[in-house]
């Protein structure tokens, strides 16, 4: 073959049918004698339901009608616990909360007559807020509202009081609502003899496990399909089975008709999941030469009304906390607490981006305060291979941190632009320059032994036409997984990239791979299926139906021929040397690491205190790239996510409902307000990743915030520890005075 | 309620009509009662620009217009862009530099796109990203659909 298919740029599968504008997303189908569901909901964050009315000038005959009382297994969305109803059954937990529903052919009659229920309910004293969750004045969950605690210790006691230089810091992060361009959507059909559930989603499997305690079926009994799905980022990894659950209850009361829950902008935004808010406190010890000798950081994010899966967002964010740092004494203390706002949950990125905001800041913060630049302080103390981690993790990556940082700031020019920014401040009323970096990495795969409790599995199969099929429940959301899954497929095999096809997510069809998140999909579920696809050619080989060298679809339509059917499973085992003992908290956290450097030139106005990003680097070390055009994009809209996050993004509560539900004044980066995104990669082959490739979804999340936040201390001189960083917070931090009167 | 009107239209260079009342949305007359799925709508209110589509030779928000006021207009739709199923140049870059990932905001930037260069857009990176900056994507960071706009003005001028 003349090229290998891993390593070239090839062209996005479904890419034509997409920009011909032939892709039917969940709303683009027209489904014969379907209702259209609409969701009634808490107006209150807390409270007890007392009575429902239903008001005048609905016909109200003509609808179906779903409250708790009519579920027929149990009120749950199962994820870790089942804590989190379907409906409300007297109990209010959170404004938004889904309280009844209602389906009518007719959708805009379904939309007038939710606006007509009016929900009786007695009041109760809520908790809004992280702060307000660690006061423990009310209790919303067991004795201190706390989910889930976490404690991650490495070296002995440190002495801070012997400490020659200590710094403190504060940051905080606020919640990020992650405006997938398509809206959620799920259409469902069921009736006792089994469900069908279609739509917008990451994760069929867990739709799947969702809707069997819901309705009491047995695992055979209920069908997930994935459809085409305009973005995810996290926000469809745990929703859908909410909304699966409802439009499965309606259709389940309407004798299996289908129904469609499609949410408009408004309701996407308040109601489903957003990233969690986060509070970090750092403590840092330095010599007086700039080695970092301890950390003490408590993380805390504020998880919402139910536990969902904040257990597993707050394991990624304590983990990645200490940053890519080699330190003697390291304490991390991470707590996830229960408000009552809607759950947080999934955001690429996962709990990372949030703890290593707070240490990349802090870092830049300690350079200047002990004097030096924040490159060499960093220099000092990056970790390299062989060191240990927080959780006893040697390090096993071939990565040459200082190099990366080295790179990423020769790109951006830091050397020389910064003198010249030094001159432009001393002119008054210009705006002002600065750059800043961080430096950090993101675990690829799930945490500790996740991966080997979720034992995945992925098949290849062979077809009469001598094509293949890759088979895996893992879903094409717009990062390109079935392009990536066709390449590696096709290497596997040694066969063109015609030849091999990748099988729409079906639990009907796919074995279980597990959930499209946690940066897997092509690290783990490409493993995967690389290793099913070589035994599938290993059984060709062995048949004697191939020779080496010879043709892989000639030998596989002459097996089925002799044989029946050409299939190969792979199932998940864990690299050799990862060991992880999720009780102590110690051990292998990832099997393996994407490392990075992302610089940011800023001009910040002393005048608006707009801050403007002029130039992005971002360099990283993610194994091989499989697909260099989808990789890059990978990365590019990861920066793009994540300058929102850090300077525009903002959600704004009003009594624990997202009060700018609305792409009007929620403000996601225009492509006016983004410059050219550059990213460069480093490639150190992986060897338990397909190819050599690692996961790079979620990293080009982290290092955008505070690379920027960092930018703006060398601009403007302040430290700024507060997401996003908009301009009313900025001219607090230059001007306390002249915000405060 | 309003009578319903009957809207006709040059769509996609073919007669089209369709019974509707006069303040239905055009976004809805388009997806609905001419199965023109291409065209999506983001948020309903003139935000997103994934309902963008030409009319007389305007880029206009889908969501915002009522029907009468496209009475007996031309609409261009993502569908009218390929000929016999061959991708437009514009397309073609798009597929080429990467420009759809999940191709939700897809077809809008498309409207937008082609709207640019048929105003002989843009000239350089700063006016690509101008003339897009009505059209919101999630996933890309916007790199690639100004490269595929700009590419498609240089390779067909
Ligand atoms: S749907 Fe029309 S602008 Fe968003
Ligand atoms: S490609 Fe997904 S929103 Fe633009």
């Amino acid at each position: 073959m003349a090229q290998s298919p891993i390593g070239s740029p090839v062209l996005r599968r479904e890419g034509g049918a997409k920009l011909a504008g032939a892709t039917q997303y969940t709303d683009d189908l027209r489904i014969p004698g379907l209702l259209h569901g609409v969701t009634v909901r808490s107006p209150v964050a807390r409270g007890r339901l007392r009575a429902v009315h239903f008001g005048e000038g609905i016909p109200w005959e003509e609808f179906t009608i779903v409250r708790a009382a009519d579920i027929p297994g149990r009120n749950a969305v199962a994820h870790i616990l089942e804590d989190q109803p379907c409906l409300v059954d007297g109990e209010i937990r959170h404004a938004e909360e889904a309280v009844l529903l209602l389906a009518h052919e007719d959708r805009a009659l379904a939309e007038l007559a939710r606006t007509r229920v009016r929900l009786d309910f007695e009041a109760l004293p809520a908790v809004l807020s992280l702060d307000e969750a660690l006061e423990t004045r009310e209790r919303v969950w067991g004795e201190d509202n706390t989910f889930k605690r976490i404690l991650i210790e490495k070296g002995d006691p440190f002495d801070w009081a012997a400490a020659p230089r200590v710094h403190e810091g504060t940051y905080r992060t606020g919640a990020q609502e992650h405006v997938y361009i398509e809206p959620n959507a799920m259409i469902a059909e069921a009736s006792p003899d089994g469900v069908l559930a279609r739509g917008s989603l990451q994760c069929p499997y867990y739709v799947h496990h969702s809707l069997q305690a819901l309705l009491g079926l047995p695992p055979e009994r209920i069908r997930v399909v994935q459809l085409d799905t305009g973005g995810g980022f996290g926000g469809k990894e745990d929703f859908p089975s909410m909304i699966a659950a409802h439009a499965a209850l309606l259709s389940w009361k309407a004798g299996g008709r289908p129904v469609k829950i499609a949410y408009d902008r408004e309701e996407d935004m308040a109601c489903t999941t957003k990233r969690h808010p986060s509070r970090t406190r750092i403590r840092s010890a330095f010599a007086p030469d700039g080695t970092l000798l301890a950390l003490e950081i408590e993380f805390i994010l504020d998880g919402g009304a139910y536990l969902t899966l904040s257990p597993v967002v707050l394991s990624r964010g304590a983990l990645h906390a200490s940053g890519p740092y080699r330190c003697g004494h390291i304490r991390i203390e991470a707590r996830a607490v229960a408000t009552n706002t809607p759950p947080h949950g999934a955001f690429r990125g996962f709990g990372a981006p949030q703890s290593l905001f707070a240490i990349e800041r802090h870092m830049t913060e300690a350079a200047r305060r002990l004097g030096m630049d924040p490159a060499e302080l960093r220099r000092k103390n990056l970790l390299r291979p062989g060191d240990t981690m927080a959780t006893g993790q040697v390090l096993r990556d071939a990565v040459d941190l200082p190099a990366l940082m080295d790179r990423a700031l020769a790109e951006i020019g830091y050397r020389e632009k910064r003198p010249l920014d030094a001159r432009l401040h001393e002119r008054p009323g210009r705006p002002r320059r600065g750059i800043g970096f961080a430096v950090f990495m993101h675990g690829g795969g799930f945490t500790g032994g996740g991966e080997v409790f979720l034992g995945s599995v992925a098949a290849v199969e062979g077809t009469v036409e001598g094509r293949f099929r890759v088979l895996a429940a893992s879903t094409e959301i717009g990062q390109g997984a079935t392009t990536v899954f066709g390449q590696i497929a096709a290497e596997a095999l040694g066969c063109p990239l015609e030849a091999v096809e990748v099988a729409r997510p079906d639990t009907a069809v796919v074995p279980n791979s597990g959930p499209t998140v946690a940066s897997r999909t092509t690290q783990v579920v490409g493993k995967l299926i690389f290793d099913a696809a070589l035994a599938l050619r290993k059984t060709l080989l062995e048949s004697g139906h191939l020779a080496e060298g010879g043709d892989v679809s000639a030998a596989a339509r002459a097996f089925i021929a002799a044989r029946g059917a050409l299939r190969a499973e792979s199932r998940y085992q864990k690299p050799p040397f990862v060991q992880w003992d999720d009780a102590a908290y110690r051990g292998d956290a990832y099997a393996t690491y994407a490392w990075a450097c992302y610089a940011a030139e800023v001009s910040a106005d002393s005048r608006t205190y707009e801050v403007r990003v002029e130039d992005f680097v971002a360099v990283q070390e993610v194994g091989r790239v499989v697909n260099p055009t989808l990789a890059a994009g990978q990365i590019e809209g990861g920066v793009a996510q994540g300058i929102g996050w850090a300077l525009s993004e903002e959600v704004v509560w009003r009594d624990g409902r997202m009060a700018n539900a609305q792409m009007t004044n929620y403000l996601i980066p225009t492509s006016a307000d983004l410059p050219r995104i550059r990213a460069f990669f480093e490639e150190s082959p992986y060897p338990y990743g397909p190819g050599g490739a690692k996961g790079i979804g979620e990293l080009p999340m982290d290092g955008p915030a505070p690379a920027i936040l960092n930018a703006v201390q060398e601009a403007l001189g302040v430290e700024a520890r507060e997401l996003p960083l908009t301009p009313e917070r900025l001219l607090d931090l230059v001007e306390p005075e002249a915000a405060d009167g | 309620m309003a009578e319903k009107i009957l809207l006709w239209m040059t769509v996609n260079g073919e007669a089209r009509s369709a019974e509707v009342f006069p303040m239905a949305r055009l976004l809805d007359v388009i997806r609905e009662d001419w199965g023109l799925t291409g065209t999506k709508e983001g948020c309903g209110e003139g935000e997103c620009g994934a309902c963008s589509v030409i009319l007389d030779g305007v880029l206009v928000n889908a969501c915002l217009i009522p029907a009468v006021q496209a009475q007996g207009g031309e609409l261009l739709t993502v569908e009218g862009l390929a000929r016999k199923g061959e991708l437009d140049p514009l397309q073609e870059a798009f597929l080429h530099h990467g420009g759809a990932q999940c191709g939700f905001c897809t077809p809008g930037m498309l409207m937008a796109g082609t709207h640019l260069l048929a105003q002989g857009g843009p000239g350089d990176e700063a006016e690509a990203r101008a003339g897009l900056a009505g059209n919101l994507c999630r996933c890309t960071g916007y790199n690639r659909i100004v490269d595929a706009v700009l590419a498609a003005r240089r390779e067909h001028p």
